[in-house]
């Protein structure tokens, strides 16, 4: 038995049931579930929680399912790291990875948000899952897809690079590529999702796919002892997660599982797609789109979905956002393997040079307690970093030959200093 | 069918009644359930309802145009 109450207009407040519905036939503003918190603190407690294995739906309660998860039971419960080595690398004092880098089964944050998807629409009858995308949610809609015996389509671009396909065709999953401009498949997978009685998960499943995501923020407060942290980093695309992370937040202050709301959270993004730290910058609540340029892709959404809302989230919040140029990626992607052995996708490297850019200029304190976001796995994004690494030198399978290497090496470390 | 978009105008195009005359060119009914306008940016959400063949020459009429059509859903490709 699930503690969803209904669905809710963010913007006008109107309730519908909990149906295949993602849009208010009224205002058009996104819908929202909403849940029975009082019943829900009856049942839910610290004690309770703990109890429970170890994976995200150990916060079943605040998820929006009816009955049991029927894909990824393992999904979640992702390291929380003390990063000690980067905390001194950057000067600051308290600073924690939160690692779904490694999350079940495809190495990105997106199978929390696909687990929840496809338990709910499965329990709503749907027999087919849908998405576009170039990557992350692809492989996970494919892969948690087949995991509980659901037909699985997935909508890309026909020039996406072949390697980004395997990790979805693999699965099974029935890719479509389709010709045209990023807006014309943009508004054809729309109105398959109207036409076709699919669940596509980021459309007519959105509001409790979305929902997903506060599991992340609801580890990293566990994880931490039953606190928050002071300053959160996240990444920003379509901007969902760092309005979850804050819901999740507060949803744990309003359950009484937290003694206080004590927390900002900050955006990151790319500087060749950052529609939304834009506004945030110049005080605006108007998103403009823009034509994304990044070797951050899992970030280039241009016209992001909660674009509006993040922005608001983190003004709420007292928090700021950033961007970071394709070399400061680059060197952040380096920086976290380097100190704290964690290889991220480009995502993170903006995450973690956002977070680097906001210490130094004093937008987040040294002395206080920092979370950076890592969200995806960097052995999916490794072209990112051709060309950008040491050259691997080459010997002769002979001792002398790497005698001559060895001290050739000492003297360029030697000089490096 | 009915199908729900989002409709940015250019500055230049403000002026324009776009929305009377896809009404008067083809068979849909239109249904405008919020806009924002001012003198440098109009912004409107839109129902079409008609036919899947109509629908589709309203929204290429728009894009001729200049006004950028789309789904109210935003971007979805992630």
């Amino acid at each position: 038995m699930g503690f969803m109450k209904a669905l809710r207009c963010r913007e006008c407040g109107r309730e519908y049931p909990k149906k295949a519905l993602h849009v208010c036939e009224y205002c058009f503003g996104p819908l929202e579930v909403v849940y029975e918190y009082e019943e829900i603190k009856k049942h839910l407690s610290r004690e309770v929680i703990e109890k429970r294995p170890q994976n995200m739906w150990r916060y079943r309660e605040l998820l929006p399912i009816d009955g049991e998860p029927s894909v990824g039971r393992e999904v979640g419960f992702t390291p929380l790291i003390r990063a000690r080595n980067l905390e001194k690398a950057l000067g600051v004092k308290e600073l924690y990875i939160k690692n779904d880098a490694v999350n079940y089964p495809t190495l990105s944050f997106k199978d929390r948000v696909v687990s929840v998807a496809i338990s709910r629409a499965k329990e709503m009858g749907f027999s087919v899952v849908s998405c576009a995308s170039t990557g992350n949610l692809a492989n996970s809609v494919a892969a948690n897809a087949a995991a509980c015996g659901m037909e699985s389509y997935v909508f890309i671009p026909f020039d996406l690079e072949p390697t980004k396909i395997v990790g979805t065709l693999v699965y099974g999953a029935k890719v479509v590529g389709i010709r045209g401009t990023y807006d014309e498949v943009n508004r054809l997978c729309s109105e398959i999702a109207g036409k076709y009685g699919w669940a596509f998960v980021n459309i007519n499943i959105r509001p409790y796919y979305a929902e997903g995501s506060k599991t992340f923020g609801f580890e990293i407060v566990e994880q931490l002892g039953w606190r928050l942290p002071k300053h959160t980093v996240v990444p920003m695309a379509g901007g969902s997660l760092i309005t979850k992370v804050w819901k999740a937040y507060n949803e744990f202050y309003k359950l009484g599982l937290v003694d206080n709301i004590d927390a900002k959270v900050y955006g990151a993004q790319a500087t060749g797609c950052a529609p939304i730290v834009t506004a945030v910058k110049k005080g605006k609540e108007l998103i403009e789109p823009v034509i994304p340029n990044t070797i951050a892709k899992s970030l280039a959404i241009g016209n992001p979905a909660d674009g509006y809302y993040s922005a608001k989230t983190i003004r709420e919040s007292g928090g700021w956002a950033e961007d970071v140029s394709d070399e400061e990626i680059v060197e952040a992607i380096k920086l976290l393997a380097e100190t704290e052995g964690i290889f991220t996708e480009t995502a993170g490297g903006v995450t973690l040079g956002v977070t680097k850019k906001l210490i130094e200029q004093g937008r987040i304190p040294r002395d206080e307690s920092i979370v950076v976001s890592i969200t995806g796995n960097g052995l999916k994004t490794q072209e990112a970093l051709h060309g950008k690494l040491e050259a691997v030198p080459t010997i002769n399978a002979s001792l002398k030959d790497f005698d001559e290497l060895v001290k050739k090496m000492d003297e360029k470390y030697a000089m490096e200093g | 069918m009915k199908r729900r978009v989002y409709l940015t105008y250019p500055k230049e195009l403000i002026k324009e009644p776009l929305i009377y005359e896809v009404g008067q060119r083809f068979r849909v009914v239109t249904n405008i359930r919020q806009a924002c306008v001012s003198d440098t940016i109009g912004l409107v959400a839109l129902e079409l309802e008609g036919s899947e063949e109509e629908i589709d020459k309203a929204i290429q009429f728009f894009t001729d145009k200049g006004v950028k059509v789309e789904p109210i859903e935003l971007d979805i490709i992630e």
